[in-house]
C-alpha cells in the first residue's frame, strides 16, 4: 500500500507523475487510466483532470499542473481529492528529487 | 468557466468510449471438452475462422485504439497452433492478454514460459471444487487436467492465475472449497453467471442456482467476496441490498463487446446471435468502424429505458439485469432478468411459452457429444376400456 | 434500506443513479475520478 494519507493531506505542492505501468487513454468525457500492475482502471471524468495529470511530470508541482490547466480556484479542491484518489491506488506517485 | 459536471458513467457510456474496455476474443470454437453449458456452443473449428495474419491485423488495431486488455477464449484458445505467436505478437504491440482455457496444453515448460511474461493473465475453468460435480458439466477427466495445470503454473511461480467458477445449482454449495483451491495455489477466485446462452440454453432450467441459492450466493460474497472476483456477473443481485463491486451494468455495446472466431462483432459475449450482431471485423473499416459505428452499438449506446422495471424499488441497483439472460428466455429486454431477485421473472417466465425462447446460433458443438438426454418417464396406463380408441381417454394433464 | 452491505469493498465507487442526483452533485462534492477493477465488467472471462 502506497504510503499516502488521508485526501486532505494530498500534498499539492510535491513533484508528482503518472507511474511507469500506467496507460493513459483520452475520451470524450476525460480519460481512462490502466495500471498494468494492479489492473485496476480509474474513469478521469474530466478533460481538464486529464490535462492536470498529463502535465504533472513536466511540472514543479501538482498545484502548477492545476493551474497550467486553468483549474478554477473554488475547484481546486475537487481535483486534489482526485489526485489524492488517484495517488492512493497508485496510478500516479511523486517524483524523486531531481 | 467551470468544468462540466462529472456525470455518472452510466451516462458518459451513451457517447460511446473510444475502445471497448472489457474486449472478448474468442480465437476459434475448435475445443476438446463438450461443457454441457458452453456459451459459444463451441466443439467444432468454424472453416472461416480468421488467418494468424488477420488475427495479427486485429492486434494492430487494438493496439492503434489503445484497448488496454483483450480476454481471449473460445473454444479452447491454446488448440489453435498459432496461438502462443499471437500471444507474442500481443504482448510485443502493448496489448495485455487474459486468456481463458480448460488446462488441456499447459505443461510445466508451457508454464513456465507464461511466469516470465508482465503482459499475460491466465485463468484456468473450473466447475466443480470435486472431480464428481466439475466432470458432470465439464467432461471426464476435465478436473485432474485443470488441476494439473494449475500445479504447473503455481510450481513455475505464476501466481497471479484465477480459478473461474460458472456458478450452477451443484456447485454453489461449494463456495468455500473452491475458496480453498485458490488458497493452496495462492491465486484467486473468479466466480461468474451461468447464463443461458449457447449450450447453456438446454440446461439452464435444471442448472441455474434456486432463488434461495441465490441469496446465499449473494450472502457470501457479501461476507466473503473482498478478494473474489465476479466479473460484474451478479449486479442482478442488488436487489437483496447494496450492490457489489464492479459498474454494476450491463455493458453490451458500450463497455464491452466480442469478437468471435470468424470475425463477427457481437455487443456481448453471451449475446452470439444474430439479433446482436454489430459487423464483421473483415468488412472496411476494421473492427474500429464496427466499435465506432455500427447501428447496434449506436443504439445500445442511447439512454436504455428501464421499462417495466423502471418502478420496482431495486432497479438503480439490478437496472433491470442481464440482457443475454432475458433474450435467450424469450422474455422481453425492457422487463425483468429471468432471475430477478423480487421473483418478477419467474412469474414472466411463467406467462411466457417455453417456444418464445430462441435458439441460440450458431452451433459448432461436436456432433459425436450430441445433446444431454432429455429425461422422459413413459407413462404406462391400462386402457380406460378395449373399446375407446381415443389416446387420450383417461389422461389428465400434469400439474406443474 | 437495510445498511448497504457491500460499505466493506474499496474496490470502486457504486454507480449515481443517472439523473438523480446530478444537479445536487454540482453543489455537492463532484467526484471527479471512479475506479473500477478491469475485473469489475460484464464480459466472459
Amino acid at each position: 500500500m502506497p504510503a499516502e494519507g488521508p485526501p486532505e493531506q494530498f500534498d499539492l505542492d510535491a513533484a508528482w507523475q503518472l507511474a511507469a505501468q500506467v496507460k493513459v487513454r483520452p475520451e470524450r468525457f476525460g480519460a481512462l487510466l490502466y495500471h498494468f500492475g494492479t489492473r485496476q482502471l480509474s474513469f478521469l471524468k474530466s478533460r481538464t483532470l486529464l490535462a492536470v495529470v498529463s502535465s504533472l511530470a513536466a511540472q514543479q508541482s501538482a498545484r502548477a499542473a492545476c493551474a497550467a490547466a486553468d483549474v478554477p480556484a473554488g475547484e481546486l479542491a475537487s481535483y486534489r481529492r482526485a489526485l489524492a484518489t488517484l495517488a492512493a491506488s497508485q496510478m500516479i506517485c511523486k517524483r524523486e528529487a531531481a | 468557466m467551470t468544468t462540466t459536471t462529472a456525470l455518472p458513467l452510466v451516462e458518459q457510456f451513451q457517447y460511446g468510449l473510444a475502445a471497448p474496455i472489457c474486449l472478448t476474443w474468442e480465437l476459434t470454437y475448435a475445443c476438446n471438452l463438450s461443457c454441457v453449458h458452453c456459451l459459444s456452443s463451441s466443439g467444432r473449428r468454424d472453416p472461416g475462422e480468421l488467418s494468424t495474419a488477420e488475427c495479427k491485423a486485429v492486434i494492430d488495431e487494438l493496439e492503434r485504439m489503445q484497448v488496454f486488455y483483450v480476454n481471449i477464449g473460445g473454444g479452447e484458445p491454446t488448440v489453435r497452433p498459432d496461438f502462443w505467436e499471437l500471444l507474442d505478437y500481443a504482448a510485443e504491440h502493448g496489448v495485455g492478454v487474459k486468456f481463458s482455457t480448460n488446462g488441456v496444453k499447459i505443461t510445466a515448460d508451457v508454464a513456465r514460459r507464461l511466469a516470465g511474461s508482465d503482459y499475460v493473465d491466465v485463468q484456468i475453468s473450473l466447475d466443480g471444487a470435486t472431480a464428481a460435480v466439475n466432470d458432470a458439466v465439464r467432461g471426464a477427466g476435465s478436473y485432474a487436467m485443470a488441476l494439473r495445470a494449475m500445479q504447473n503454473l503455481a510450481d513455475a511461480g505464476f501466481a497471479g492465475f484465477k480459478i473461474s467458477v460458472v456458478i450452477t445449482r451443484h456447485n454453489v454449495g461449494q463456495l468455500d472449497a473452491f475458496q480453498a483451491i485458490a488458497d493452496r495455489f495462492g491465486t484467486q477466485l473468479r466466480i461468474t453467471r451461468l447464463r443461458p446462452s449457447g449450450r447453456g440454453a438446454g440446461v439452464w432450467d435444471e442448472l441455474h442456482p434456486t432463488a434461495a441459492q441465490q441469496r446465499q450466493l449473494y450472502d457470501w460474497l457479501v461476507s466473503h467476496g473482498g478478494n473474489v472476483l465476479t466479473g460484474d456477473s451478479f449486479f442482478h443481485l442488488s436487489g437483496y441490498g447494496g450492490s457489489l463491486p464492479g459498474l454494476n451494468l450491463c455493458g453490451a455495446g458500450r463497455v464491452v463487446c466480442l469478437i468471435d472466431p470468424v470475425g463477427d462483432v457481437y455487443a456481448c459475449p453471451f449475446a452470439i446471435h444474430p439479433s446482436f450482431l454489430a459487423g464483421n471485423v473483415r468488412d472496411s473499416g476494421g473492427f474500429t468502424r464496427v466499435w465506432q459505428h455500427s447501428g447496434l452499438f449506436t443504439e445500445l449506446r442511447r439512454p436504455q429505458a428501464g421499462g417495466a422495471c423502471e418502478s420496482c424499488s431495486a432497479f438503480d441497483g439490478c437496472r433491470g439485469g442481464c440482457m443475454a439472460a432475458k433474450f435467450f428466455t424469450g422474455l422481453p429486454l425492457d422487463g425483468p432478468d429471468p432471475e430477478c431477485v423480487k421473483g418478477h421473472g419467474e412469474r414472466a417466465l411463467a406467462t411466457a411459452g417455453a417456444s418464445s425462447a430462441p435458439r441460440p446460433s450458431p452451433d459448432h458443438s461436436h456432433r459425436s457429444a450430441g445433446r444431454r438426454p432429455v429425461p422422459i418417464t413413459l407413462a404406462r396406463r391400462p386402457p380406460v376400456s378395449a373399446c375407446n380408441a381415443d389416446p387420450l381417454a383417461g389422461f389428465t394433464a400434469p400439474g406443474r | 434500506m437495510a445498511d448497504d452491505p457491500a460499505a466493506g469493498f474499496t474496490d470502486g465507487t457504486s454507480e449515481a443513479p443517472p439523473g438523480d442526483a446530478v444537479a445536487e452533485d454540482v453543489l455537492a462534492e463532484d467526484v471527479l475520478v471512479e475506479e473500477v477493477s478491469i475485473d469489475g465488467m460484464c464480459g466472459v472471462y
